[in-house]
């Protein structure tokens, strides 16, 4: 990644107090958002909510707010849902942002650590758990020492509610997936548990482990101090709120951004100062789709982009230059996805490889007849047959070529690839985790 | 779903475990109507609905996986609850 | 009262008969049981022999084997020509009567009681324990062989030597099929760490 900390924000809530005063500080922060009456009054016990902590909840629950971690899950029914468990909860912050074209979540943390801290103590506090955890990676030691900076700071002003600890897993794709980070919270190894029925509690212990996204949890902070019809006031009414972008790619200003929901692609990437119009975008990171230019003027929403055979995902934007070729570029993401497998799966394990050996003969030109047909066949199959999500994630993005690109893979398909099939790459790969 | 209560038994859905499969295929030896196999040899649920006339090959596929991978679980309504995905 | 000699002799020259011929339809059938064994693990399945079905009669055949091995042991203890007390059945080389051989016929009773239970128990045994468990069969079957060939009374008869050979390369061809079967069939199974070493550049390593 190039640029890494361009803050410029188009709405600032998240990044307000850094953007208005340059600092980040307690007191920076305090002056610019206030401090949420709910973090002075009593925490829920494990029997009952509190009523302030009720009406937190209701309020999330108003303000529409979805996780920002990708899945999009609504935050207040997994808060209900873990609260039905009856077992102590213990918060976890995930903040692994294990996908390389995503900064979000570091930026959030190194310029607003405060927002996310408040999130979660105000989480832990109303559904009575025991304990805050700050999960990132152990190889992002600025961002860590930048936390433990605020956590001191916090309690040396005496506003710790709760004990915070923050932890440093290693910094594989996978262990960002919730069941993958709870296992090496509890000692495993830190790859993905089977769950037959989805809405199954992740335990720790004789404890229940919440995890949210550190984006969520910062707009929980705000919903606390301003409401859900604040909350509302931005983005539109299937998506309400704002959300940070990660943009890269042939962009002249790379960088984080915060966007309201629902603002049109084509704006978003205009934001990065592009050259000219990108030929397409790849939207949700590496589990979700490319768009073509011509579907730049939809809204950025869930629900839009799905629809396109994208995601919004983790908040990511790659916009792809005239000099590269999308599908070389796919077929690179394959390969990085196929090498952070768990390898736990038979379909994922034999799957993955598979589809990015099909899309590398794709890339160059080289496939045989049946290479398409071997292709939408594989992706048709490996979807839903996980214990995780990490192979429909390849598989949207492989199908979102062959449904939003048909001319271009047409022409590999026949033998004839682009000039720049092998030139050099926009997108930030790294060296997988694994030792 | 009334046609496959038999006996007051209630309906049975396959599910299977991905992580301790291990690509034997004994399932889809037994419910061949219910599960084939992918080219890597792991089973596809073609449908997960176990009709009474099968319920005593799918038990014995319960028995008989070397990993106790396939199980049985009673239909019930969709749980609100949430699949619960980081990104990935 | 005593029985007569010739009594005790013809009840003694029963058992002895028992035992050996028991003690080699066990062999037989552990053969079976460890080829069907390596077979069903080396994932064999044909339109006739389903997977399933060759793994249920591996069981079955377990299970009569050890039948056959029990009904030796017992016709050996009860024989009173040789006096081998009871203990000498599962703690190894406690026999008096040609302490070695009958020791090393115990060693493989006592593994194959251990795979047996084991595997009886499988349901409430920790999968690794009991996979582990069942490596022990592996060994336990040419420990059996020895012990046949070792007692001697009719290891120099031809067609019991035939039998024997029959069984050992049976085994063989096992062992050959299923080695053969993991180094050229689809690729094997991954072990989550030494996936992902491969370099994530697909692109990268054919320029």
């Amino acid at each position: 990644m190039t640029a890494l900390v361009d803050q410029r924000v188009v709405t600032p809530r998240l990044l307000a107090c850094v953007q208005r005063t340059g600092a980040f500080d307690l007191a920076s922060h305090v002056a610019v958002h206030g401090w949420p009456k709910a973090l002075d009054l009593p925490p829920s016990r494990r029997s009952r909510l509190a009523p302030w902590a009720e009406e937190l909840l209701t309020d999330i629950e108003d303000a529409g707010l979805t996780g920002r971690g990708g899945a999009a899950f609504p935050t207040a029914r997994k808060l209900r849902a873990v609260l039905s468990t009856r077992r102590r909860p213990v918060v976890v912050v995930n903040a692994m942002e294990g996908e390389p074209a995503s900064m979000k979540d570091q930026v959030l943390l190194s310029f607003a650590p405060h927002l996310v801290i408040d999130g979660a103590e105000l989480l832990a506090a109303a559904i009575g758990a025991k304990e805050v955890l700050i999960c990132l990676p152990d190889d992002r030691i600025e961002v860590g020492s930048v936390l433990r900076a605020t956590l001191a700071e916090r309690d040396r002003a005496g506003l710790l509610r709760s004990p915070v600890h923050v932890a440093t897993p290693p910094g594989r794709y996978l262990v960002g997936e919730e069941s993958a980070l709870v296992d090496w919270i509890r000692g495993g190894p830190g790859l993905p548990v089977f769950r037959p029925s989805k809405g199954a509690p992740l335990t720790l212990g004789p404890c229940v482990a919440l995890v949210h996204n550190a984006e969520t949890l910062a707009h929980v902070a705000l919903i606390a101090r301003h409401g859900p019809e604040w909350f509302r006031s931005a983005g539109v009414p299937g998506a309400p709120g704002t959300c940070l972008v990660t943009l890269s790619g042939a962009v002249a200003r790379p960088g984080v951004y915060e966007i309201e929901m629902g603002t049109p692609v084509a704006d978003i990437i205009d934001l990065g100062d592009p050259t000219a119009t990108p030929a397409a975008a790849l939207v949700g990171g590496y589990g979700g789709g490319w768009i073509p230019s011509s579907a730049f003027k939809a809204p950025y929403t869930p629900s839009a982009m799905r629809e396109l055979g994208a995601a919004t995902g983790p908040g990511i934007l790659v916009a792809l230059g005239s000099a590269s070729c999308l599908i070389a570029e796919t077929a690179r993401i394959l390969g990085w996805l196929a090498a952070e497998r768990a390898g736990q799966c038979g379909p994922c394990t034999y799957g993955l490889p598979a589809i990015a050996e099909d899309l590398a003969q794709l890339a160059r030109g080289t496939g045989d007849r049946g290479l398409l047909r071997r292709l939408e066949r594989r992706t048709g199959q490996i979807a839903g047959r996980g214990a995780c999500r990490h192979p429909d994630g390849a598989v949207r993005l492989v199908q979102s070529v062959l449904r939003n690109f048909p001319s271009e893979v047409s022409e590999h398909a026949q033998g004839r690839p682009c000039a720049s099939a092998l030139g050099e790459t926009p997108l930030p790969l790294g060296v997988p985790h694994w030792p | 779903m009334n046609a496959l209560r038999r006996l007051g038994t209630p309906a049975q859905r396959i599910v299977i475990d991905p992580i301790a499969c291990d690509g034997f295929g004994y399932c889809a030896e037994l419910l061949p109507g219910l599960i084939t196999l992918d080219e890597w040899g792991y089973p596809i649920i073609e449908s997960s609905l176990v009709p009474a006339r099968l319920l005593a090959l799918a038990r014995l596929a319960v028995k008989e996986c070397p990993r106790r991978a396939i199980g049985l679980a009673t239909c019930e309504q969709p749980s609100d609850g949430y699949s619960g995905q980081q990104q990935p | 009262m005593n029985p007569t000699p010739t009594i005790a002799a013809t009840s003694s020259q029963a058992l002895w008969y028992l035992t050996r011929a028991s003690g080699i339809v066990a062999l037989l059938l552990l053969t079976g049981t460890v080829v069907l064994g390596i077979v069903t693990a080396g994932r064999f399945r044909s339109a006739n022999w389903p997977g399933f079905a060759l793994q249920a009669l591996h069981r079955r055949l377990a299970g009569i084997a050890i039948a056959f091995v029990g009904l030796h042991v017992l016709t050996t203890l009860m024989d009173r020509y040789v006096s081998i007390r009871w203990i000498a059945a599962v703690v190894p080389f406690t026999s008096s009567y040609r302490t070695f051989w009958v020791g090393i016929g115990t060693v493989a009773l006592d593994l194959w009681i251990a795979v047996a239970i084991s595997s009886v128990l499988r349901r409430w045994i920790n999968p690794r324990h009991w996979r582990a468990l069942h490596w022990l069969a592996y060994g336990s079957w040419p420990i059996a062989l020895a012990h046949a060939l070792g007692m001697g009374t009719d290891a120099r008869l031809s067609w019991v030597q035939g039998l024997v050979g029959i069984s050992v390369a049976s085994v063989v061809l096992a062992l050959g099929w299923r080695l053969h079967r993991r180094w050229s069939d689809r690729p094997p199974r991954q072990d989550p760490l030494a996936a992902r070493r491969t370099r994530g550049d697909v692109l990268g390593a054919n320029r």
